[in-house]
């Protein structure tokens, strides 16, 4: 199983994969697909950096606030202070993945949404429209199925898919890995299409510049006030599908103000993949990406 | 689950470090604007729990209050949600600073 979060236990597959157990530098053990290519060389590196917060005892605890309720009539046990945040170890190879991209003047953005909000249409359409211009590869995040790295393949572009199984989002071990497949030219951009939900994505780094979440006119205007931790965690909100504007009830400028009430900094766009309105401006907008993060 | 998971894991990394056998209780710091539903956490840890060091540990929560940075009147307010708008003068100019902890404090063991 994956233990860095758990996600998937042990279900999360990389395209052209098998299942494989290994140890981690940092001492995980882990089983996950696991590629073939000729021979059975498999290296892991991920020079992983510790949690901050090391551990002490203490036999008894008058160092903090809160009630300790022990049950009366049997011995305290021994104090283990950890003060460790939870996505430690996540956060850790989100770091390694930042790095290693920044290194290579990488571009990446994660995108996320809830599912069909026109991820990939607006990926494919977006990828067309760049014609080549940049370097570029997808990693594309699903429970099941490769359908839509296919789409992206079709397109001419690399692509690679990653099955979370059970697991409801893309976490940076998994990317990690998945980038490993890649051959992505430096000064290029890195498209992470996290798996559809609004919710447990915004609390996993994957080591990307920026979140950049798309909600489509056909659900509802509130989506930022009901998942506002996906909308603060994201930088750039892309109002998908806005041709269909006119046969809506879609209040845009109530939209826009919900996002920004849950992030006053949010930059906002709206684009169509299909009349292609607003798409100079998206397009714009990652060139620019890419022209800053290249070295 | 992935959290719960998350948790479980710190505690054995720590259990074969620090070489205890059995967890009787885990402090957790949630913070009130992070994504963890304590409910959910607390279900979902005593399922991945079972066999393992912390099986049967009483889960205690520490809720961290949320509080924000408001721009507008240059001061520190306490905010339940991420779209509550600054208690002090209605707007939304606010930048969270406090609550959205989600970490392992610490254990009691044995």
């Amino acid at each position: 199983m994956c233990t860095v979060c758990g996600c998937g236990q042990g279900e999360t597959r990389i395209e052209g994969d098998h299942e494989h157990e290994h140890r981690h530098d940092d001492g995980t053990v882990h089983s996950h697909a696991h590629h073939h290519d000729g021979e059975h060389a498999h290296t892991h590196s991920h020079g992983v950096p510790q949690a901050p917060g090391g551990f002490s005892y203490a036999p008894r605890h008058p160092h903090h606030g809160h009630e300790h309720a022990h049950a009366p009539g049997l011995a305290p046990g021994r104090m283990v202070q950890i003060e460790q945040d939870i996505l430690a170890k996540n956060n850790g190879y989100a770091s390694a993945n930042r790095r290693q991209w920044k290194a290579r003047g990488l571009f990446a953005i994660n995108l996320v949404s809830s599912p069909g909000s026109g991820k990939t249409t607006l990926l494919v359409e977006s990828i067309k429209r760049l014609a080549g211009r940049h370097p570029l590869a997808v990693i594309e995040g699903d429970q099941q199925t490769s359908n839509d790295a296919e789409r992206i393949r079709a397109t001419g572009a690399q692509a690679i898919q990653v099955n979370t199984g059970k697991g409801c989002h893309l976490d940076a071990h998994m990317v990690g890995h998945a980038f490993e497949r890649l051959d992505l030219k430096e000064g290029g951009l890195l498209l992470i299409e996290n798996v559809g939900n609004l919710v447990c994505p915004a609390e996993f780094d994957l080591g990307e510049a920026h979140k950049v979440v798309i909600l489509s006119v056909t659900e509802g205007e509130d989506k930022p006030l009901k998942y506002p931790n996906m909308f603060a965690a994201s930088d750039l909100m892309l109002l998908t599908k806005v041709d269909l504007l006119p046969h809506l009830t879609f209040d845009v400028a109530k939209c826009l103000e919900y996002a920004r009430r849950v992030n006053p900094k949010i930059e906002v766009m709206q684009v169509s993949a299909k009349s292609g309105e607003g798409m100079d401006g998206w397009l714009a907008w990652l060139e620019k990406g890419v022209a800053s993060a290249k070295n | 689950m992935s959290l719960a998971e998350g948790v479980l894991q710190i505690i054995e990394d720590h259990a074969s470090k620090s070489g205890f056998a059995r967890v009787k209780t885990v402090w957790l710091e949630i913070g009130a604007l992070s994504g963890v539903e304590t409910e959910a956490m607390r279900f979902c840890f005593d399922a991945v729990t079972r066999g393992s060091v912390a099986e049967g540990a009483v889960l205690e929560i520490v809720a961290v209050p949320g509080t924000a940075w408001c721009m507008q009147c240059g001061a520190t307010v306490p905010v339940a949600e991420r779209y509550d708008p600054c208690p002090r003068c209605g707007g939304y100019q606010l930048q969270v600073q406090d609550g959205t902890e989600m970490r392992v404090k610490e254990l009691e063991v044995e």
